[in-house]
């Protein structure tokens, strides 16, 4: 009991097997995260260099194929703009959507909420192949088809049930006493709500909208079967490579790394606070 | 403060119907009348390419569907991606979360570096395998297996679906690592000194302390993965495209070939319901979880 001071996880003494074990989980480490780094250098290198047999790991580094990505015509900006629009309006509108919900479920649970909340987290389980017919003939006669705010709508029902369950474990956290409190010195619903605890429950609903965010960007199915080009985001100019074009694999690799680098960034920022919401509040 | 109320529940009501209205409403609309709507199709006789012949055909799109030898092979992919995915992510995950429940130089690094895959694109993810790893002949696969003396393996045409599998493995083993990692160091250090104590080995620690700690963490890796698992579509678009024949055709994949390359209303529908139906297998469980945590919350 004495021995184990500054070791804050559990775990035996490392001895002799500690440095191998350290070795091993740096080499892991590195071997995922790899093919990022291949893609990250193949970027930086000339199509000639990038396209060859024995690949090369040492080479003057190049800004050309990000040039090439970029250039007029390659429409790479086009496809960023209707990425960032449709990722950051489906986290604002799930937002609006979902705060007032989990409020409700929270601090005032009854019955009704409660089913609501199992209702709505079930709905997460019909997968979108479920409602892709449909989706996409209403869109077709509404003229939905290949808009932002058609796909900002699609990307908001995928993440909905998830906000609502995040938001609503992090509200629970706070104690019922504060609202009572506000409502008996006569603050009204929006009141309490705005002044009170959204303030309280910032962090939580950070991390939710950075979930939701990253979510929304890297999602493909919808993207790629109702859009075309002008709500096309980079999922859909990514995937423009999956033919012929991928044999410009420094070009290829550019793009990749414009359309991933954002996000992956992101993600290390947030792997802690993500964590409770992908588990459904099991982890704290 | 003075007139403090007799009863627990707050003094005024707050209007829950209309503050969840909105988020109601929503899913409704763009969840549950569409997969109404599906079912509807999956009764109809409807193809967009004769939109005059369109009528109620009753359970006549299901038999078809239950006779095309390819639904049954989508469905097969489907689970044995699944089992395979599930397998590989899980124990992976937790061999790596318990490498990583260590203090080392750079943990937080490393443990970064592992965990970044599953920030990847889906897209992006297929087309860095398919080309730069796992080509034939320029991947890097290749020459590690060429430079080993070994003749490079065509992954995609001869492996195709466990190609696949390598993708969405790489992409969710860092997942069930954080998810698991988190898991581990909730643990607490009292239990683990007791059977230390009690002379415990490495195995018996495991198998008696962490892995019941571990369980509900674990649960919810297996259902999570799963749905995610069952709706893979991304990775399959980008590199195979459900090839070659019907190797790698999953469900998702065969629904979206049904409907927007033979625009057969009618039998992709039902197919969607088939897919509906196998994801509520996994959902009954998740909502058993939901339901027991919400229990658990009222007694607070």
């Amino acid at each position: 009991m004495t021995a184990s001071t500054v070791d804050k996880t559990p775990g035996r003494k490392s001895g002799a097997g500690g440095t191998a074990l350290t070795l091993l989980a740096w080499l892991i480490g590195i071997t995922m995260f790899f093919p990022i780094l291949w893609v990250v250098l193949t970027a930086l290198k000339t199509e000639q260099t990038a396209f060859s047999m024995t690949p090369t790991f040492i080479f003057s580094p190049t800004l050309e194929s990000f040039k090439s990505a970029l250039a007029q015509g390659s429409g790479y900006w086009h496809y960023a703009l209707n990425s960032v629009i449709t990722a950051l309006g489906s986290t604002l509108v799930g937002l609006a959507l979902a705060i007032p919900a989990a409020y409700a479920m929270a601090f005032y649970p009854s019955k009704r909420t409660d089913f609501t909340l199992v209702w709505m987290v079930s709905t997460k389980f019909i997968p979108a192949v479920g409602v892709l017919i449909p989706v996409f003939l209403v869109y077709r006669s509404l003229g939905l088809l290949d808009t932002r705010l058609g796909l900002t709508m699609l990307f908001t029902s995928m993440n909905l049930p998830i906000m609502v369950w995040m938001v609503y474990s992090y509200f629970r956290d706070i104690p019922v006493d504060i609202v009572e409190a506000a409502s008996i010195d006569g603050a009204s619903t929006a009141q309490t709500m705005f002044r009170v605890i959204l303030p309280l429950a910032l962090p939580g609903l950070a991390s939710t909208g950075l979930l939701a965010l990253i979510l929304a960007w890297n999602e493909s199915f919808w993207s790629l079967t109702m859009t075309d080009y002008h709500a096309a985001t980079l999922a859909v100019y990514t995937a423009s490579f999956k033919s012929g074009e991928g044999l410009f694999w420094a070009r290829l690799s550019a793009a990749s790394v414009m359309t991933i680098a954002p996000i992956v960034v992101l993600g290390w920022f947030a792997q802690r606070q993500m964590v409770r919401g992908l588990t459904f509040g099991a982890v704290k | 403060m003075s007139a403090s109320p007799t009863n627990a529940s707050p003094k005024r009501r707050a209007p829950t119907r209309r503050l969840m209205a909105p988020a109601v409403l929503f899913l409704l609309i763009w969840m549950i009348v569409p997969l109404a709507m599906t079912l509807y199709y999956s009764l109809q006789d409807y193809n967009l390419m004769m939109p005059d012949m369109r009528g109620f055909a009753g359970f006549l799109s299901y038999e078809l569907l239950f006779t095309d030898p390819v639904f049954w092979d989508a469905l097969l992919n489907t689970l044995l991606l699944v089992a395979t995915c599930l397998l590989i992510t899980v124990v992976a995950g937790l061999a790596l979360a318990l490498l990583f429940n260590r203090t080392f130089v750079g943990r937080g690094i490393a443990r970064t570096l592992a965990i970044s895959p599953f920030f990847v694109m889906p897209v992006v993810t297929g087309l860095i395998w398919k080309y730069m790893l796992l080509d034939p002949v320029y991947g890097l696969f290749s020459w590690v297996m060429r430079s080993m003396g070994f003749e490079p393996i065509e992954w995609l045409s001869s492996y195709p679906l466990l190609s696949v599998v390598m993708m969405i493995s790489w992409e969710w083993t860092p997942f069930a690592l954080l998810i698991l990692l988190t898991g581990l160091q909730s643990l607490p250090e009292d239990q683990l000194e007791a059977v230390r104590l009690d002379g415990a080995n490495r195995w018996q620690e495991f198998r008696h302390i962490v892995l019941p700690h571990l369980g509900q963490v674990l649960y919810v890796v297996v259902m999570l993965e799963s749905i995610f698992f069952l709706t893979s579509f991304a990775e399959i678009y980008a590199t195979t495209s459900g090839g070659p024949g019907t190797a790698t055709t999953n469900l998702p994949y065969y629904i979206y070939l049904g409907a927007f390359y033979q625009y057969d209303i009618g039998l992709s529908s039902a197919a969607a319901i088939g897919a509906v139906v196998l994801a509520n297998i996994c959902a009954i469980f998740l909502i058993r979880f939901v339901a027991g945590n919400l229990n658990a919350g009222s007694q607070r």
